[in-house]
């Protein structure tokens, strides 16, 4: 493990004024969620390359364009809700179109908001930003990936990115010789019995679940599809191929996501059941993140229970 | 300020005068299209592209450029028509527009033709985008300014209220926008849609500095731009009245001319109708 829990919201913040130092095209936005997206700590030491737009979050998405149009590489930031369904209009007719080098970092994805409850709870970005043209998805699953996605959507790609952050602590999972790469998945293991390919908050879950099944001699294997789009579709075809059942594990609904995307490509290509863990078509609610994360059924334990009976 | 002189104000109403016949026979060879939102516009257009904006044809993304956001997307015949004029590409792709390769697509594209700031289309949306722009010339210390062209339908969404907040907020003077007030909109007069006026008060209100200008007086939109210029932190808002399907009398104020083309009789009547006005 690279580092202590954190959110990876926090090393966003970090990463960005890193980046900020180092590079000077960088500019940020945000809608007045500065303190909360953590863009406010680039913004203190950089006022004047940072932008809080206020409530207004389309204006934030058509401003971040046109700062990329003189060269600029904004980062525009707020809630996963608020950005992907506020703006989603915007993000489609300019920055996806025109195919524009904006990147766009929402925290407070999925029902971890917590006691804010659904309207602030997005559990359907990532199908919103997964369907557009020229969009990139990466949903990072803890902050030693979230600093390096934050670097290599800067330094290493031109074009839209979504990232998918979130409010609350997660446990540091990825291993420090990790190197994240646009559109590569990290395998943890392969496994004969089951294969879990999980994204954000639901890799370490996987993980958990993992070594429980391991202690009663089930074989699953864990894959963090941290790449949502493009997804590799190479090391899925593996994980489908050597295993007899394959789950998927989000925190997002289960039409659009992750879990869709697999059995898009599967369908056509190596048609097997697709065994989804995620929200099911509803909406979240109030209530604190570990409450709700039960709730819903996002635990090791269902991951466990689901592939006990899948197995059966 | 000097005022600006009489042989420019005739040289660019002959010019607005040759965009308006390329923008009717753009339209009547694609069958489909907006003729009135494109000439009640064309006045404004003619005095940014062929008068006061710094720009090269040769030099598509010349850094230095002054910039043209057509939030208005579905004028883009009359941006086609200006940049075709101007020599950012062959005239005979005119006749390409709406057709299946063009790159003059039925709204602008900035994949396909060059000279296009950026892919508009969807109302409300270029006023942020000439903000960011602006935002951007700033921090480069670059002395470029950014137009934009609104219709006054087009005010009525929201977003260009936030960017009207903006611009006044970050003190975006490099900015300076158009409303072309022609009064009409696809489903009739835009104060009985959703009413918009008062116009000029509402973004005085906003904290703009605001020309309320008739927008079919060459010199006064020329003036309008050269003041614009001195005005120091604020951005400047250019209220144009205009008359929807200007130059064409039987085109003049009829709503049922915002997305329809003319048929090859009209354009007829249209291209005699314009060369009679001058003499």
């Amino acid at each position: 493990m690279a580092n202590k829990a954190v959110a990876t919201r926090d090393a966003y913040g970090e990463a960005l004024l890193e980046l900020g130092k180092r590079r000077l095209d960088i500019v940020v936005l945000d809608a007045d969620l500065s303190g909360s997206t953590k863009t406010g700590k680039f913004g203190k030491v950089f006022p004047d390359r940072f932008f809080n737009i206020g409530v207004a979050e389309q204006d934030m998405i058509g401003m971040a364009s046109g700062l990329s149009l003189t060269g600029k590489l904004p980062f525009a930031s707020t809630f996963a809700v608020f950005e992907t369904g506020r703006a989603w209009e915007q993000i489609r007719q300019t920055v996806c179109y025109s195919n524009l080098n904006v990147k766009l970092v929402a925290t407070h994805s999925g029902i971890t908001v917590g006691e804010d409850g659904a309207s602030h709870q997005a559990v359907e970005d990532i199908a919103l930003m997964r369907v557009l043209p020229n969009m990139t998805v990466i949903v990072p699953s803890d902050g030693y990936e979230t600093t390096q996605v934050i670097n290599a959507i800067a330094d290493e790609y031109f074009g839209p990115v979504y990232v998918r952050l979130g409010r609350s602590k997660v446990p540091s999972v990825m291993p420090e010789r990790y190197r994240f790469k646009i559109g590569k998945a990290h395998v943890f293991s392969m496994g004969k019995d089951a294969n879990i390919i999980a994204a954000g908050i639901m890799v370490s879950m996987a993980l958990e679940a993992a070594e429980i099944l391991k202690k009663n001699g089930i074989d699953a294997g864990v894959i963090n599809m941290s790449t949502i789009k493009p997804l590799d579709t190479k090391t899925l075809l593996k994980a489908a191929k050597s295993c007899r059942v394959l789950v998927t594990a989000e925190e997002h609904s289960i039409i659009g996501g992750l879990g869709s995307a697999v059995s898009e490509f599967l369908s056509e290509h190596y048609p097997v059941p697709v065994v989804k863990i995620g929200i099911r078509d509803e909406f979240g609610c109030s209530g604190s993140s570990e409450e709700l994360l039960k709730f819903y059924g996002l635990t090791p334990d269902k991951i466990v229970k689901t592939i006990r009976k899948a197995l059966k | 300020m000097a005022k600006v002189s009489q042989t420019t104000v005739i040289e660019l109403k002959e010019k607005a005068k040759e965009l308006r016949k390329e923008i009717l026979k753009m339209l009547t060879a694609a069958q489909s299209g907006h003729t009135g939102g494109s000439l009640s516009a064309a006045d404004i257009v003619t005095a940014l592209y062929f008068h006061k904006m710094r720009h090269n044809p040769k030099d598509p993304k010349w850094r230095e450029r002054d910039r043209f956001i057509l939030s208005k997307g579905h004028a883009a015949p009359l941006l086609y028509a200006a940049l075709a004029l101007s020599g950012y590409f062959s005239k005979s792709l005119m006749k390409t527009l709406r057709k299946l390769g063009s790159p003059l697509q039925g709204h602008p594209c900035s994949k396909t033709l060059p000279g296009i700031e950026i892919s508009t289309g969807s109302l409300g949306q270029g006023l942020s985008i000439a903000n960011g722009i602006a935002a951007g010339l700033k921090l480069d210390g670059l002395g470029s300014r950014v137009y934009c062209l609104l219709g006054d339908g087009e005010i009525q969404e929201g977003q260009v209220w936030e960017a009207a907040m903006t611009a006044a907020h970050y003190k975006l003077d490099n900015v300076c926008a158009f409303v072309d007030n022609n009064g009409l909109q696809i489903d009739g007069h835009c104060c009985e849609v959703m009413y918009i006026e008062p116009i000029v008060k509402k973004w005085e209100a906003f904290g703009w500095n605001v020309f309320d200008i008739n927008g079919h007086d060459m010199a006064a939109i020329v003036n309008a731009l050269n003041q614009a210029e001195t005005v120091k932190g604020k951005p400047t808002m250019i209220v144009a009245r205009t008359v929807k399907g200007k130059g064409i009398s039987f085109f003049e104020g009829k709503v049922q001319y915002h997305g329809m083309a003319p048929t090859p009789e009209e354009l007829k009547k249209a291209l005699k109708e314009l060369d009679e006005n001058g003499k």
